[in-house]
């Protein structure tokens, strides 16, 4: 830590509409602290989801644009494909990534992209009030699994990473949490890794990111951390999943 | 020259009241306000100024870029 | 200078790629489709020619959403496919449009409903001309009727595209993407219509980050009910000066054939035989679908024309010619749906029928 410590200049000085405690606010910060460091704020070009985080342009300070629900990839690769030189990248939740995206998710990775996809894990669908998400972890009461999550009626919490894992065209994956100050620094590294490998064409990268969401999980913001450390992190463990040289 | 002087600034307008930074401080410096700000949440405030020691772990957490690290002036 | 014009046999699928090739399109993402694979196929091979992108994308929905991409980048994207394929990408078009994207997409129609067949049809008009997506939106809809056409028509989408920021679609039936027709054009043709995009995301270097997006969630002069009201201002504004039609005799008409596309060519000899034999028959073959020509139909039926409307469908274009005449005794309709093509002499005999 510097000495001093203000606002990332890529982060726009408006109040963000987030819940408090919310995980999107420390991803935000991270991914512009990392853009300044980068010195790329001017060479960026990011894609926002449908999700919570669609307003993402309103908060940062890069040129964005806005896919429709799971297209993201799609969106983020005719832009890079246009722009090779730009930093680009997309910033998804669960159910854009992991439900309605997966085939673009799966099928830019394996074309081998040179993106940087950040996923915001935090297991709902939060913009529409709570649903369960592919990333839903079984036991898991949400506004359409009022029974809980049961692998026999709704199947098991999806593992994108772990899948994404064996394509070739992905070249760095890792999954980290915002648990800790220790944590979130480790978040921030692995974003900037990604980033870095991007500029330095080294292909298709993504980091998943635990992330809390007291709303939806009818917990406080300490609960919702201390949930994420005793059973998210049981199926969903973090750490580098791969990273080729 | 003499030797720099930092303090932490807390913007109760944008702090929503999550405490991760609370819970982060070593020190147990920041605690929950008992007034609320213009968004009816209660904020934190820097109970303890005496104890921060400006490691900015606090910074590190918040989601909403309410505390920041300044030079005294 | 050496005489550059160029003339070769091609299919309209081919020539549709390299209409779009000349005129500056760097970008595009396809899927296998029948009809109009020969389209995908050619870009494949031509697009690196030219270093642009092809990709085949995993779905028709992906390569829409790629095509947002590119062109949100600033470039000139197309897509193209074939009924099923483009009723897939309906959302993303409604996306193009909100945000105020260029962009072509091509259909080489195919018979439907459902997996239908791969005949050729002309039963996806409602879905072209009355925005086939969610929301208050037009595209832009060009029938070419010959394989010349199907390069000139793509050629003048982009800069169409470019000039009102809006998708433009080619709507051609299966047949004119398939037949294979002489080409011609000038081997030194340039794209045209290529106009600055300052509102292209290129990296917010020397400016104010943009953000190009279709949702509007503000009040005001951000809301979405504002950002409508503009859009149907370029609506209007399209409408009063981007209509073609084809006029075919019909000065003197007193009984006149309304088609496009394939249609268009079948009512246009029917035209040909009933003047031989002393019938006072014209053919209004439109070239635009949307902005439809209703005030020059409606001049038309002024006259006392009477209208046959030929489609190959269950009659869809049919409605808005009735909108233009207001009188159902003046117009009927003869079509073919499920891939049948319509025939000359059922043509001849109703309009005969009708003296």
């Amino acid at each position: 830590m510097g000495k001093t410590y203000t606002r990332p200049n890529s982060m726009k000085d408006v109040l963000t509409h987030y819940c408090p405690g919310c995980g999107h606010g420390m991803v935000h910060r991270i991914i512009c602290e990392v853009i300044d460091e980068l010195d790329v704020r001017e060479t960026t070009i990011a894609v926002a989801p449908v999700g919570c985080a669609v307003l993402a342009y309103d908060y940062w300070n890069f040129d964005t644009t806005e896919a429709a629900h799971g297209r993201t990839p799609a969106v983020a690769t005719g832009i890079k494909r246009i722009h090779p030189d730009k930093l680009v990248f997309t910033y998804q939740g669960d159910g854009d990534l992991a439900a309605i995206g997966t085939a673009e998710t799966i099928h830019a990775g394996n074309r081998g992209e040179n993106i940087s996809i950040i996923f915001v894990n935090n297991g709902v669908y939060g913009m529409t009030g709570g649903q369960m998400a592919p990333t839903t972890i079984l036991g898991q009461i949400t506004a359409t699994s009022p029974y809980s999550r049961r692998s026999e009626k709704e199947g098991f919490p999806l593992k994108i990473m772990e899948m994404m894992a064996v394509l070739p065209g992905v070249t760095y994956l890792e999954r980290t949490m915002l648990t800790s100050p220790k944590e979130v620094i480790k978040t921030k590294k692995a974003i900037k890794r990604s980033f870095k490998r991007q500029l330095d064409k080294k292909g298709f990268s993504m980091v998943e990111i635990l992330s809390p969401c007291p709303t939806y999980w009818g917990l406080s913001p300490l609960e919702s951390i201390k949930r994420i450390e005793n059973e998210v992190v049981a199926t969903y463990p973090v750490g580098v999943i791969k990273e080729d040289k | 020259m003499g030797k720099k002087k930092y303090k932490l600034k807390i913007d109760r307008e944008r702090c929503k009241g999550c405490l991760f930074c609370a819970e982060a401080c070593p020190l147990k410096a920041l605690s929950i306000s008992d007034d609320v700000n213009g968004r009816g949440l209660k904020y934190v405030v820097l109970s303890s100024p005496e104890k921060c020691t400006k490691c900015g772990l606090c910074v590190v957490m918040c989601p909403d870029c309410a505390i920041e690290i300044v030079e005294e002036e | 200078m050496r005489r550059s014009k160029i003339k070769y046999l091609s299919t309209g699928n081919e020539a549709c790629g390299e209409g779009a090739l000349r005129a500056g399109c760097r970008f595009y993402a396809g899927y296998p489709i029948t009809p109009q694979n020969e389209l995908t196929a050619y870009m494949s091979r031509r697009m690196e020619e030219e270093n642009g992108t092809f990709i085949q994308a995993e779905s028709e929905l992906a390569a829409i959403n790629m095509v947002f991409g590119a062109s949100v980048a600033g470039a000139r994207a197309m897509t193209s496919s074939s009924s099923p394929g483009i009723s897939l990408k309906q959302e993303g078009i409604s996306y193009i449009a909100g945000a105020e994207l260029p962009a072509v997409i091509v259909n080489i129609m195919r018979g439907g409903p459902g997996l239908g067949n791969i005949a050729a049809s002309q039963s996806d008009y409602f879905q072209a001309t009355k925005g086939g997506g969610h929301g208050d939106y037009r595209s832009i809809v060009l029938a070419p009727a010959t394989v010349q056409e199907m390069f000139d028509f793509t050629y003048d989408a982009f800069s169409l595209a470019d000039k009102y920021r809006n998708p433009v679609m080619i709507l051609a039936d299966g047949m004119l993407g398939q037949m294979m027709e002489p080409l011609a054009f000038d081997d030194n043709i340039k794209p045209s219509g290529i106009i600055p995009k300052p509102w292209a995301l290129t990296g917010a270097e020397g400016r104010k980050p943009l953000s190009a997006k279709s949702l509007r969630l503000g009040s005001g002069k951000n809301s979405l009910e504002r950002h409508n009201e503009r859009l149907q201002e370029k609506y209007k504004n399209i409408e009063r000066s981007e209509i073609k039609t084809e006029l075919y005799k019909t000065d003197d008409a007193a009984k006149i054939i309304v088609a496009y596309g394939s249609p268009g060519r079948i009512g246009r000899s029917c035209v040909d035989t009933m003047r031989d034999d002393g019938d006072a028959i014209g053919l209004v073959r439109l070239k635009t679908l949307w902005p439809f020509p209703y005030a020059e139909i409606r001049k038309l039926a002024e006259r006392g024309c009477e209208f046959l409307v030929v489609e190959m469908s269950a009659g869809q274009m049919v409605e808005d010619v009735r909108l233009a005449v207001q009188d159902d005794n003046k117009v009927s309709f003869y079509g073919r749906m499920g891939g049948g093509i319509p025939e000359e002499e059922v043509i001849i005999k109703k309009l005969k029928n009708r003296g």
